[in-house]
């Protein structure tokens, strides 16, 4: 009776293998194709915190402001004068390198503010490309700075403070002082 | 004489060892899977980027929120009016932004928000959204541009 429980052969139970490559290629491909490698790029900002009611902003003295206006048609007004965009990246650096020579400019770069200002109709593209030119002017700037201080260029300085942790020099001397100002209360 | 020189002393087997492909194979996959970010939404405006020269990347892509600014996509190839989308549906009220994004905020503290703007836009709709977005607190945008190439 007990031969009737008895195991009557043993069957190989493995799992074919052979198809295991494909089936991993065809989702290495899937993966391949939908993956995007691609970062995204981008001006990067940081926005001036909502106002209080009962707070005014800070005064900033006249000549220590440089004011682009980037007008409904796209024109660039640079200090109320007709200007180019090709012309924006010089004029901020003459302004925030001032330190104090010249009394139309700023007084020290860590005070000077440029300010953009853009009417409703500015179209986006005119107000990216003064917004570019003037960014363009601060990084050069701290390229100039870093390479004073013995880098080859800002982004080589960066790399070398990251390692040591000491405080960025180059960014508490020339400050990136960019405002968007506010909208017109009207 | 001579074709006996020339004749195969050895015979040892020529086969590539295949039996770890399988694994190289699912080492790559494990990579691609691990870097992919599916996209999740269909945009329905157009953003054409603007060019720029300054630019930064975005190197944690967990960060940012999209928010794009453009005219509407119609059928057939037509445009409609100027609407602004985030993540996966059109904002219809401008005062949502902010609780969107303030949502988003308490979600993510280090929050970028990457606008993603139209370049035939005007500043007027983008001036609001940036009302909005102090409002709500998140105060760090990227406005998404494409490397300008020189020339």
């Amino acid at each position: 009776m007990a031969g009737l429980l008895k195991k009557k052969e043993r069957l190989e139970a493995e799992i074919p293998t052979a198809s295991m490559a494909d089936i991993a290629f065809l989702l290495l491909i899937f993966f391949l194709v939908t993956t995007t490698i691609d970062v995204d790029t981008g001006i990067g900002m940081v926005l001036p915190p909502k106002l209080e009611e009962d707070v005014t902003p800070p005064p900033v003295r006249e000549r220590n402001m440089l004011k682009i206006l980037v007008d409904a048609q796209g024109r660039v007004l640079l200090e109320d004068q007709p200007s180019a965009v090709s012309l924006i990246r010089e004029e901020v650096k003459k302004h925030v390198l001032n330190e104090g020579v010249d009394p139309r400019y700023s007084e020290s770069p860590q005070k000077a503010i440029v300010s953009i200002k853009t009417a409703r109709q500015t179209p986006y593209d005119a107000y990216i490309q003064v917004l570019d030119e003037v960014w363009m002017a601060y990084f050069e700037m701290w390229d100039a700075e870093a390479r004073r201080l013995g880098y080859s260029n800002y982004s080589a300085y960066l790399e070398a403070i990251e390692q040591t942790g000491a405080e960025n020099a180059v960014r508490s001397r020339i400050k990136a002082g960019i405002s968007i100002a506010e909208p017109d209360a009207a | 004489m001579a074709s006996a020189h020339f004749k195969k002393k050895s015979k040892t087997k020529e086969e590539i060892p295949t039996a770890s492909l399988p694994d190289i194979i699912f080492m790559l996959l494990i990579f691609f899977m691990v870097t992919t970010v599916l996209r999740e939404t269909t945009v329905q405006v157009r953003t054409t980027l603007p060019q720029a020269e300054a630019i930064t990347k975005i190197d944690q892509k967990r960060l940012v929120s999209y928010l794009w600014v453009g005219p509407l996509k119609l059928a057939d190839n037509r445009i409609g009016d100027t609407a602004v989308q985030i993540d996966d549906a059109l904002v219809e009220e401008f005062g949502n932004i902010r609780l969107i994004m303030y949502r988003k905020l308490i979600e993510q503290p280090k929050l970028i928000v990457s606008l993603r703007v139209d370049k035939s836009s005007e500043m007027g709709i983008v001036m609001d959204v940036q009302q909005e977005l102090r409002e709500a607190g998140t105060l760090r945008v990227n406005f998404s541009t494409k490397r300008q190439i020189n020339p």
